[in-house]
Protein backbone atom coordinates (compact mmCIF):
# COMPACT_ATOMS: atom_id res chain seq x y z
CA UNK A 1 0.00 0.00 0.00
CA UNK A 2 2.99 1.89 0.86
CA UNK A 3 4.11 1.83 -2.50
CA UNK A 4 1.06 3.31 -4.35
CA UNK A 5 0.77 6.42 -1.77
CA UNK A 6 4.44 7.10 -2.67
CA UNK A 7 3.94 6.91 -6.45
CA UNK A 8 1.01 9.19 -6.08
CA UNK A 9 3.17 11.75 -4.33
CA UNK A 10 5.74 11.17 -6.78
CA UNK A 11 3.00 12.64 -9.14
CA UNK A 12 2.09 15.54 -7.19
CA UNK A 13 6.11 16.78 -7.49
CA UNK A 14 6.71 16.19 -10.73
CA UNK A 15 5.04 17.70 -13.59
CA UNK A 16 3.76 14.84 -15.50
CA UNK A 17 2.42 15.48 -19.10
CA UNK A 18 -0.64 13.77 -19.80
CA UNK A 19 -0.55 12.56 -23.68
CA UNK A 20 -3.50 14.12 -24.36
CA UNK A 21 -4.58 17.76 -24.02
CA UNK A 22 -7.42 17.64 -21.11
CA UNK A 23 -10.54 18.90 -22.69
CA UNK A 24 -11.96 21.54 -21.16
CA UNK A 25 -15.98 21.81 -21.46
CA UNK A 26 -16.66 25.77 -21.90
CA UNK A 27 -19.97 26.83 -23.06
CA UNK A 28 -19.64 27.94 -26.48
CA UNK A 29 -19.98 31.99 -26.34
CA UNK A 30 -22.44 33.74 -28.89
CA UNK A 31 -20.07 36.51 -30.52
CA UNK A 32 -21.18 40.10 -31.29
CA UNK A 33 -20.85 42.83 -33.33
CA UNK A 34 -19.15 45.49 -31.33
CA UNK A 35 -20.73 47.97 -33.33
CA UNK A 36 -23.82 47.45 -33.75
CA UNK A 37 -24.48 46.92 -30.53
CA UNK A 38 -23.39 49.79 -29.16
CA UNK A 39 -24.66 51.84 -32.26
CA UNK A 40 -21.62 53.07 -33.16
CA UNK A 41 -21.70 55.17 -36.39
CA UNK A 42 -18.64 56.60 -37.10
CA UNK A 43 -15.03 54.89 -36.13
CA UNK A 44 -12.61 57.38 -35.85
CA UNK A 45 -9.08 56.89 -36.71
CA UNK A 46 -7.56 59.40 -34.49
CA UNK A 47 -8.32 57.61 -31.28
CA UNK A 48 -5.39 55.15 -30.10
CA UNK A 49 -7.20 53.81 -27.28
CA UNK A 50 -10.20 52.59 -29.20
CA UNK A 51 -8.21 50.86 -32.45
CA UNK A 52 -5.56 48.99 -30.04
CA UNK A 53 -8.42 46.69 -28.71
CA UNK A 54 -8.45 44.90 -32.14
CA UNK A 55 -5.09 44.82 -32.94
CA UNK A 56 -3.22 41.63 -31.75
CA UNK A 57 0.03 42.31 -29.59
CA UNK A 58 2.49 41.98 -33.42
CA UNK A 59 0.14 45.18 -34.20
CA UNK A 60 -1.83 42.98 -37.27
CA UNK A 61 -6.14 43.50 -38.03
CA UNK A 62 -7.82 41.18 -35.64
CA UNK A 63 -9.81 38.95 -38.22
CA UNK A 64 -13.65 38.90 -37.63
CA UNK A 65 -13.33 35.23 -37.12
CA UNK A 66 -12.21 36.10 -33.47
CA UNK A 67 -13.50 39.63 -32.83
CA UNK A 68 -17.33 38.92 -34.86
CA UNK A 69 -17.73 42.04 -36.07
CA UNK A 70 -20.30 42.06 -39.13
CA UNK A 71 -18.78 42.74 -42.45
CA UNK A 72 -19.50 46.38 -43.05
CA UNK A 73 -17.82 47.95 -39.76
CA UNK A 74 -14.36 45.81 -40.13
CA UNK A 75 -14.05 47.80 -43.92
CA UNK A 76 -14.72 50.45 -42.59
CA UNK A 77 -12.34 49.06 -39.14
CA UNK A 78 -9.30 48.53 -41.19
CA UNK A 79 -9.89 51.90 -43.28
CA UNK A 80 -9.42 53.80 -39.43
CA UNK A 81 -6.35 51.43 -38.73
CA UNK A 82 -4.71 51.74 -42.41
CA UNK A 83 -5.20 55.67 -42.15
CA UNK A 84 -3.94 55.88 -38.15
CA UNK A 85 -0.86 53.81 -39.11
CA UNK A 86 -0.21 56.53 -41.98
CA UNK A 87 0.13 59.13 -39.73
CA UNK A 88 2.14 57.09 -37.26
CA UNK A 89 -0.44 56.63 -34.56
CA UNK A 90 -0.36 53.25 -34.77
CA UNK A 91 2.78 51.04 -35.49
CA UNK A 92 2.89 48.68 -38.72
CA UNK A 93 4.59 45.97 -36.72
CA UNK A 94 5.24 46.24 -33.55
CA UNK A 95 6.35 43.14 -30.84
CA UNK A 96 5.05 44.31 -27.78
CA UNK A 97 1.87 46.66 -28.33
CA UNK A 98 -0.28 46.07 -25.61
CA UNK B 1 -17.65 69.74 -48.82
CA UNK B 2 -16.20 69.47 -45.07
CA UNK B 3 -12.92 67.80 -44.93
CA UNK B 4 -10.33 67.19 -41.90
CA UNK B 5 -6.81 67.11 -42.23
CA UNK B 6 -3.83 66.33 -39.80
CA UNK B 7 -0.01 68.06 -40.06
CA UNK B 8 2.95 66.55 -38.78
CA UNK B 9 5.56 69.19 -38.57
CA UNK B 10 9.54 68.34 -37.68
CA UNK B 11 10.42 68.52 -34.08
CA UNK B 12 13.62 70.47 -35.13
CA UNK B 13 11.46 73.68 -35.07
CA UNK B 14 11.39 76.00 -32.20
CA UNK B 15 8.14 76.91 -31.00
CA UNK B 16 7.75 80.55 -32.48
CA UNK B 17 8.72 78.83 -36.30
CA UNK B 18 5.75 76.29 -34.86
CA UNK B 19 3.35 78.97 -34.78
CA UNK B 20 4.53 80.76 -37.65
CA UNK B 21 4.06 77.51 -40.19
CA UNK B 22 0.45 77.15 -38.70
CA UNK B 23 -0.58 80.91 -38.99
CA UNK B 24 1.03 80.42 -42.42
CA UNK B 25 -1.49 77.51 -43.40
CA UNK B 26 -4.57 79.59 -41.49
CA UNK B 27 -4.02 82.27 -44.90
CA UNK B 28 -3.62 79.31 -47.17
CA UNK B 29 -6.77 78.13 -46.15
CA UNK B 30 -8.51 81.82 -46.10
CA UNK B 31 -7.43 82.63 -49.31
CA UNK B 32 -8.42 79.88 -51.02
CA UNK B 33 -12.22 80.74 -49.55
CA UNK B 34 -12.15 78.08 -46.57
CA UNK B 35 -14.24 78.05 -43.39
CA UNK B 36 -12.10 77.12 -40.60
CA UNK B 37 -14.20 75.08 -38.23
CA UNK B 38 -12.27 73.45 -35.84
CA UNK B 39 -8.29 73.55 -35.15
CA UNK B 40 -6.39 71.36 -32.60
CA UNK B 41 -2.93 71.61 -31.39
CA UNK B 42 -1.74 68.49 -30.60
CA UNK B 43 1.80 69.44 -29.63
CA UNK B 44 4.76 67.53 -29.18
CA UNK B 45 3.97 63.70 -29.87
CA UNK B 46 6.02 60.29 -29.93
CA UNK B 47 5.49 58.55 -33.63
CA UNK B 48 5.15 54.89 -33.37
CA UNK B 49 7.66 54.29 -35.95
CA UNK B 50 10.45 56.61 -37.51
CA UNK B 51 9.84 58.97 -40.61
CA UNK B 52 12.61 60.94 -42.02
CA UNK B 53 14.78 59.51 -39.04
CA UNK B 54 13.35 61.23 -36.14
CA UNK B 55 11.06 60.17 -33.55
CA UNK B 56 8.23 62.78 -32.65
CA UNK B 57 6.65 65.51 -34.46
CA UNK B 58 4.46 68.42 -33.87
CA UNK B 59 0.42 67.07 -34.89
CA UNK B 60 -2.37 70.08 -36.10
CA UNK B 61 -5.41 69.50 -36.43
CA UNK B 62 -7.62 71.07 -38.78
CA UNK B 63 -11.48 70.89 -39.76
CA UNK B 64 -12.61 73.25 -42.81
CA UNK B 65 -14.92 73.53 -45.24
CA UNK B 66 -13.60 74.01 -48.73
CA UNK B 67 -14.54 73.99 -52.90
CA UNK B 68 -13.90 70.67 -53.92
CA UNK B 69 -11.74 72.43 -56.78
CA UNK B 70 -9.46 74.15 -54.23
CA UNK B 71 -8.32 70.88 -52.71
CA UNK B 72 -5.59 70.19 -55.19
CA UNK B 73 -3.76 73.74 -54.72
CA UNK B 74 -3.96 72.72 -51.28
CA UNK B 75 -2.37 69.37 -51.82
CA UNK B 76 0.17 70.46 -53.80
CA UNK B 77 1.42 72.98 -50.73
CA UNK B 78 1.43 71.15 -48.33
CA UNK B 79 3.63 69.13 -50.55
CA UNK B 80 6.23 70.95 -51.12
CA UNK B 81 6.75 71.91 -47.94
CA UNK B 82 9.82 70.62 -46.47
CA UNK B 83 8.56 71.23 -42.30
CA UNK B 84 5.84 68.57 -42.91
CA UNK B 85 6.95 64.99 -42.35
CA UNK B 86 3.16 64.05 -43.50
CA UNK B 87 -0.25 64.92 -43.63
CA UNK B 88 -3.84 63.46 -44.71
CA UNK B 89 -6.98 65.59 -46.09
CA UNK B 90 -10.05 63.32 -45.39
CA UNK B 91 -13.47 63.84 -46.23
CA UNK B 92 -15.70 63.82 -43.85
CA UNK B 93 -19.17 61.73 -44.13
CA UNK B 94 -22.65 63.06 -42.02
CA UNK B 95 -21.47 60.84 -39.13
CA UNK B 96 -17.88 62.10 -39.48
CA UNK B 97 -19.59 65.34 -38.47
CA UNK B 98 -21.86 64.41 -36.07
CA UNK B 99 -19.24 62.91 -34.36
CA UNK B 100 -16.89 65.63 -34.39
CA UNK B 101 -19.65 68.15 -33.06
CA UNK B 102 -19.87 65.94 -30.10
CA UNK B 103 -16.62 66.01 -29.93
CA UNK B 104 -16.26 69.61 -29.60
CA UNK B 105 -19.28 69.86 -27.23
CA UNK B 106 -17.90 67.35 -25.09
CA UNK B 107 -14.30 69.84 -24.67
CA UNK B 108 -16.81 73.24 -24.21
CA UNK B 109 -18.38 71.27 -21.64
CA UNK B 110 -15.09 70.59 -19.82
CA UNK B 111 -13.71 74.13 -20.02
Amino acid sequence: MNKINNINEEDKNTDFKYLSQIKIYTKPQSKFCFFKKNNIKYIDYKSYDFLIKFLNPQGKILPRSITGTSKKFQKKLSIAIKRARHIAILPFISDELK
Amino acid sequence: MQYESIILLTPVLSDIQIKDSIKEYENILINYEAQIIYQEHWGLKKLSYKIENKYSAFYHYFEYKITPSKIYHLDLKLKQDERILRFNIIKMNKHAIIYSQNYRNKIIKNE
